[in-house]
């Protein structure tokens, strides 16, 4: 089946669009050689993230199995996840 | 992998052969592209560097200088300098010099102002020009080769597929004894616990994280979160949400090779295989560090399509976005965004640009040399101008 999105590795919590996707549609998401559905909340642009797992505020943002940042609000499964409810940890001299 | 070279009496081989017109301080920049323009076979550097700085930053300048003239690339040099500036140009003469390069200096001062100046700049230029295209190349193999590593205006499909492709070119490259240099050390912040991890030994490890750690620092100094500068916009209306994910991807581009080394700024390797060079992410900086430490081909990976090349080391550009791919055909020299949808392995695409940089170190033109998109030029300073 023609894959809409990447989850890169095992630990990640997000998946990256590989093409535009809407709102509402079910996103067929490739984990390695398996796939899985996800139902989008809104429409995803092409390299735009999105939860594949529920993510608490305060929670880690994970990507290549790394920590790429902090949830700085709830992310819901399907949900576009970018710098409106993610924050750097790095690099921050206004912390 | 075999392609003809420039041998130069130091022993490098170059993939271009220009007279190089240098221009030893801003305040020569006008001259050294006067001369230039009326030389077919030259090329012209200018930078905004060389005067009112303190004395780390103009040793670095007369460093970086020193270095683009011995640069492979160039056959022989012309400085040209104002007569009162902070470089030092007996020492770039000198450096020049002993690679066994022709060079020339002319001081703008000196010789009675800027018509005079360029009239023989000119003809001193032609000579040279007339003597590089006498230069036969010769067959040169992978150990000849220095590659510089690039990502810009990079967006999420550099991390899934032209930072891996370029990844398993690189992991050729080395094996085959090649050298390769990665700057863009902002660009390793969040990503430090990997990359120090494949260092040669402890103590290189060590000078990874120190230099992320300095690079970092320098960052916080100016108060504010480094989002919007790093990632910048571009970046951000990619997908790229952090700099920890810009990271991430942009490592994936000197695949899983050891390092081998840490060197400052525009500062020659001299070891074989991946080394890593303190520079920031901007481009300018960056392709001038990359050509001051010798590279003779540059790799660039791009997401939104960033067309910079530099004047005298042949840059391609490889994209993994297929709108950018489309859109952007005079930029972009090959695409590997097949790899996304398993159109293509990342075997394949690394094959791909591993042929690429064969061909162009052989003298096949990169999209940015035939569209004169190539003036990405300048020096990285970390001190104030005063």
């Amino acid at each position: 089946m023609k894959r809409h999105a990447l989850v890169i590795k095992d630990m990640d919590n997000v998946a990256t669009a590989i093409q535009d996707l809407s709102g509402g549609q079910d996103a067929v998401v490739g984990m390695g050689e398996k796939t899985i559905s996800i139902q989008l909340t809104q429409a995803i642009a092409l390299g735009h993230k999105f939860a594949v797992k529920e993510i608490a505020k305060g929670g880690n943002v994970v990507k290549y199995n790394s920590i790429i940042g902090r949830a700085t609000r709830d992310i819901k499964i399907g949900e576009h996840a970018h710098v409106h409810n993610m924050e750097s940890l790095r690099g921050r001299g206004d912390l | 992998m075999k392609f003809s070279g420039y041998l130069r009496p130091d022993g490098q081989v170059g993939t271009r052969n220009y007279v190089g017109i240098i221009s030893t301080v801003v305040c020569a920049n006008e001259v050294a592209r006067a001369i230039s323009d009326k030389v077919n076979g030259s090329v012209a550097f200018s930078h905004q560097q060389g005067c009112c700085q303190t004395t780390p930053d103009l040793d670095r300048v007369t460093r970086i200088l020193s270095g683009l003239g011995r640069n492979p690339n160039l056959a022989s040099v012309l400085l040209v300098g104002l007569g009162c500036e902070g470089t030092k140009m007996p020492e770039v003469r000198e450096a020049v010099i002993a690679s066994g390069k022709k060079v020339e200096t002319l001081m703008i001062q000196e010789e009675g102002g800027a018509a005079r100046t360029i009239a023989k700049g000119v003809l001193i230029a032609q000579a040279m020009a007339i003597e590089a295209s006498s230069m036969i190349p010769v067959e040169c193999g992978p150990g000849h080769i220095v590659l510089g590593l690039k990502c810009g205006s990079s967006d999420t499909t550099s991390g899934l597929a032209s930072n891996p492709a370029l990844g398993m070119a690189v992991e050729r490259f080395v094996k085959e004894d090649a050298v390769v240099i990665m700057g863009e050390v902002t660009e390793i912040i969040g990503a430090e616990h990997i990359f120090a991890a494949r260092a040669r030994d402890k103590e290189t490890g060590k000078k990874i994280l120190d230099l992320v750690e300095r690079m970092e620092n320098r960052a916080k100094t100016a108060g504010a979160d480094m989002r919007g500068g790093q990632p910048t916009p571009g970046n951000i209306a990619g997908g790229l949400t952090t700099i920890e994910e810009k990271s991430l991807g942009a490592i994936a581009k000197s695949g899983n090779a050891v390092v081998e080394a840490v060197y400052e700024y525009g500062e020659r390797p001299c070891v074989k295989g991946l080394v890593l060079m303190d520079s920031p992410g901007r481009e300018p900086e960056l392709l001038t560090g990359l050509a001051a430490a010798g590279c003779n081909v540059i790799a660039f990976t791009t997401g939104r399509g960033a067309p910079q090349g530099f004047p005298f080391v042949p840059v391609i550009k490889i994209t993994g976005n297929e709108k950018t791919w489309n859109h952007l055909q005079d930029h972009m020299d090959l695409s590997v965004h097949e790899v996304m949808d398993g159109g293509e392995t990342l075997g394949q695409a690394g094959e791909r640009i591993y042929e690429a940089v064969e061909k162009v170190a052989s003298g096949t033109r990169t999209k940015a040399e035939i569209s004169g998109y190539v003036q990405a030029m300048d020096i990285y300073v970390t001190g104030p101008v005063i």
